[in-house]
């Protein structure tokens, strides 16, 4: 059974009967299949796109970049059919890389109604995005689950950081997060794994922001990769390939992580192509008594039985699972008593920062391919600081040498054109912000009927959009940066900012099924259950009811381990 | 530097947000799709591969490393202009073949192929300088100049080449390890990735 991961259950009635459905098999998703199946449930993980199995389906990741046909660059075929990955990414040019695109969801299959512009990266398969994320983890601390109520934003978290804390804890534990310890109160310390290094022009770059300003903290990024082996994986090769999947393991996946240790209980099921089409909802219980799967290859339908279903088809497809699971009883959806349901969607700032050269360590070098960068945290508006918009911001970034893509200034072509570009060029540092971005009742999703999938399923509409205290930020975010590169001695700064960033873009859609203390407001409670079925667990992105500034994968972790944690002591004393 | 390499070299930097090698050079980026190079599909004949390995390679020559043209990059080009380019580059490209040719006839009488290696290298950094001064004046949106073109692909196919990532460079398949301060002292070959 621990290896029979595509274990088809079609016949009808008990046999498609368990204790547990997880619907999505990302990082959250991942992480309920493994938590369940652990606790001893019967559990069925459903996931819409294709199987993708570890190291035997990381189809690139061990050749050569001269053994890549286009040397990485992705074709005008594979741009035409997934043009909304190939959107041009701020400066950087494109995201669209060769090997992987079809790691990314079908855009003709699967399309959207953009009413305001709205990029959603999206993937499709096994493991969902949980091999493409970037892998930064962050806690978050109680000036983050504090924040709206003191600001009088939206509704207030019904939980603090003492309340997520041990699940942290927990989830560093088995994610692997390698990280320093810095004793920040806004950014609390975990379970982490040896850090890795800075460079030597960051190391230099840090000290001189430290005795320039006040409480603003450079240093190494929190990352999801192995600075040591952990039971079943190997440590990271600093490769810095990670998006390709990684035959090492080296980073936490959904395949290199949380399935192996579900499959390894014997009690999970694998259903990929399998598309949930609604939660079936009982009156009487009112509770769900299961979901409707339709077979992305056969196009038959079928029911799963569960005593409780987890949600974690990520946050604007778990969303569309419940609008789609509308009655007559709720007919915005499963969840929308409230009428927040696809409300209050929110993303992070991205796509803005600086960048320049430094002098002065032209004898010094690294070795390795780092997958990780530097984090300065967050320092707007804490600790007596105050500007004219609310929350805050981060910046990740990165200095090394220039490759041998430079120009070099007065060689042109020829041999010493060649020769200069065969050693390491200036210095150059270089970071992007990312920066909060307030819940809005506004900005919204729903259930554009009219527009059909290939399945003949209804499509998402996006209409959410940035606001003045977000404008107001992005220009501060720039103008903090450039004033940390100067006093830290970078020279030639320039900068960046996308004018027309839209919510999506920062690929940390967030908000749709916000919880909270109160029904009349909210979708979930501080379990992450649905209030209005109760035995429905939402843990992706869609609980959120603020974005704070940090990257938001390793809070999904934890919510879902904690979650997952109180279904089951519900389930036992029958009260669930 | 331009400043748009610059902020290319800068985002591979960003490891943990952004994927590495598609950041390169932009030989290919999107754009719009009106003007199509009549008469079907895009060919290259032996002869245009052989000239653009000269061209590369005059740009990239072997030294104490192969060269360009040991490193296939007159043929790499093709594939590129073929599969990657938008049709507006790829008329740039394509016009800039005859154009770089025009221009080797018109300062010495013959074509670049007739052209010794003293004059290809004279002619090429004549026209370097040329495509350096237009992209300086140059909106972000205007089109790259042909030689820009051709120059960022033979750094592309070279540089991520086997000889070129292995011979002229210093290419580590699986490092093992990170150290994020250590010596450097002139002469020592950069990193191929």
């Amino acid at each position: 059974m621990p290896q029979d991961s595509l274990h088809t259950n079609n016949r009808a009635g008990v046999a498609n009967t368990y204790d547990a459905i997880v619907i999505g098999s990302g990082i959250s998703g991942g992480w309920a299949a493994k938590e369940l199946s652990e606790k001893g449930l019967r559990t069925l993980m459903l996931e819409r796109g294709r199987n993708f199995e570890h190291i035997k389906d990381y189809a690139s990741a061990s050749k050569n970049p001269w053994e890549l046909e286009h040397r990485g660059k992705a074709t005008q075929d594979q741009k035409k059919k997934r043009p909304i990955i190939s959107r041009p990414w701020a400066m950087y040019g494109t995201a669209a890389y060769e090997p992987i695109m079809d790691y990314w969801a079908d855009e003709q299959e699967c399309p959207y109604v953009e009413v305001k512009p709205f990029t959603w990266w999206r993937s499709y398969q096994m493991g969902g995005r949980s091999i493409l994320w970037g892998r930064q983890s962050y806690r978050w601390s109680d000036f983050d689950f504090e924040a709206n109520a003191k600001d009088g934003i939206a509704v207030d978290w019904p939980i603090r950081y003492k309340d997520v804390a041990p699940w942290y804890d927990y989830a560093e534990k088995f994610a692997g997060i390698s990280g320093s310890r810095e004793g920040l109160q806004h950014l609390p310390d975990g379970n982490f794994l040896p850090p890795m290094d800075l460079t030597c022009v960051e190391k230099d770059v840090a000290e001189r922001i430290r005795k320039s300003f006040r409480n603003r903290h450079m240093i190494i990024g929190r990352v999801a990769n192995l600075t040591v082996p952990i039971p079943g994986r190997t440590k990271c090769q600093f490769r810095n390939r990670c998006w390709e999947g990684c035959p090492f393991g080296g980073y936490f996946s959904t395949q290199s992580s949380t399935l192996p240790a579900a499959m390894a209980t014997g009690k999970l099921t694998v259903r990929p192509f399998s598309i949930v089409t609604r939660i079936l909802y009982d009156k009487d219980t009112k509770k769900a008594k299961g979901v409707e799967v339709l077979d992305a290859e056969t196009n038959k339908t079928y029911e799963f039985y569960s005593r409780i279903v987890f949600l974690n088809a990520s946050t604007l497809n778990s969303a569309w699972v419940l609008m789609n699971s509308a009655t007559d009883i709720w007919p915005g959806g499963l969840g929308s008593s409230s009428g927040e349901l696809g409300h209050n969607i929110m993303d992070h700032h991205y796509m803005l920062g600086a960048q320049g050269t430094v002098e002065g360590f032209e004898d010094k070098y690294y070795y390795g391919r780092r997958a990780n960068g530097f984090y300065i945290t967050r320092f707007a508006n804490l600790y007596g600081d105050k500007r004219d918009y609310l929350r805050g911001f981060g910046y990740q970034g990165g200095a090394g040498r220039q490759g041998w893509s430079r120009d070099v200034a007065e060689l042109n072509v020829g041999a010493g054109f060649k020769e200069a570009l065969t050693e390491p060029g200036t210095w150059s540092i270089g970071a992007t912000g990312f920066g909060e971005i307030l819940p809005y009742h506004e900005n919204k999703i729903t259930l554009d009927k009219d527009k059909k999938d290939k399945w003949g399923l209804p499509v998402l509409s996006m209409d959410a959009e940035l606001k003045e205290n977000e404008w107001k930020m992005r220009k501060d975010i720039v103008q903090e940066l450039v004033a940390m590169f100067e006093a830290a001695g970078v020279k030639n700064i320039s900068t960046w900012d996308d004018k027309n960033y839209a919510i999506g873009q920062g690929i940390h859609e967030m908000g749709s099924a916000r919880m909270g203390k109160d029904p009349k407001t909210s979708v979930l409670n501080k379990w992450n259950q649905v209030w209005d079925a109760k035995n429905v667990f939402v843990t992706d992105g869609s609980f959120m009811v603020s974005s704070a500034c940090q990257n938001p994968s390793l809070t999904y972790m934890a919510m879902t381990a904690r979650a997952v944690d109180h279904a089951v002591s519900e389930l036992k004393k029958g009260t669930l | 530097m331009n400043r748009r390499e610059a902020l290319s070299t800068v985002a591979l930097l960003l490891g943990g947000t952004i994927v590495g090698a598609n950041v390169f050079l932009e030989g290919c980026t999107p754009g719009d799709k009106k003007a199509a190079a009549a008469g079907g599909p895009l060919t290259f004949s032996n002869d245009d591969i052989a000239y653009l390995d000269e061209i590369a390679e005059t740009i990239i020559p072997t030294t104490d490393t192969p060269g360009a043209k040991a490193a296939k990059v007159g043929e790499f080009m093709t594939v590129m202009v073929k599969d990657c380019y938008d049709e507006k580059d790829q008329k740039i490209f394509v016009d800039g073949m005859q154009q770089l040719n025009d221009a080797s006839r018109k300062k010495f009488g013959k074509s670049f192929m007739d052209a010794d290696s003293k004059q290809r290298t004279e002619l090429l950094t004549e026209i370097d300088k040329e495509s350096k001064d237009a992209m300086a004046k140059a909106k972000p949106e205007d089109p790259k100049p042909y030689f820009r073109l051709m120059k960022e692909l033979t750094l592309l196919g070279y540089f991520t080449s086997e000889v070129g990532a292995t011979k002229a460079l210093r290419y580590v398949a699986v490092p093992g390890r990170y150290e994020g301060c250590i010596p450097y002292k002139k002469g020592d070959k950069a990193w191929a990735t």
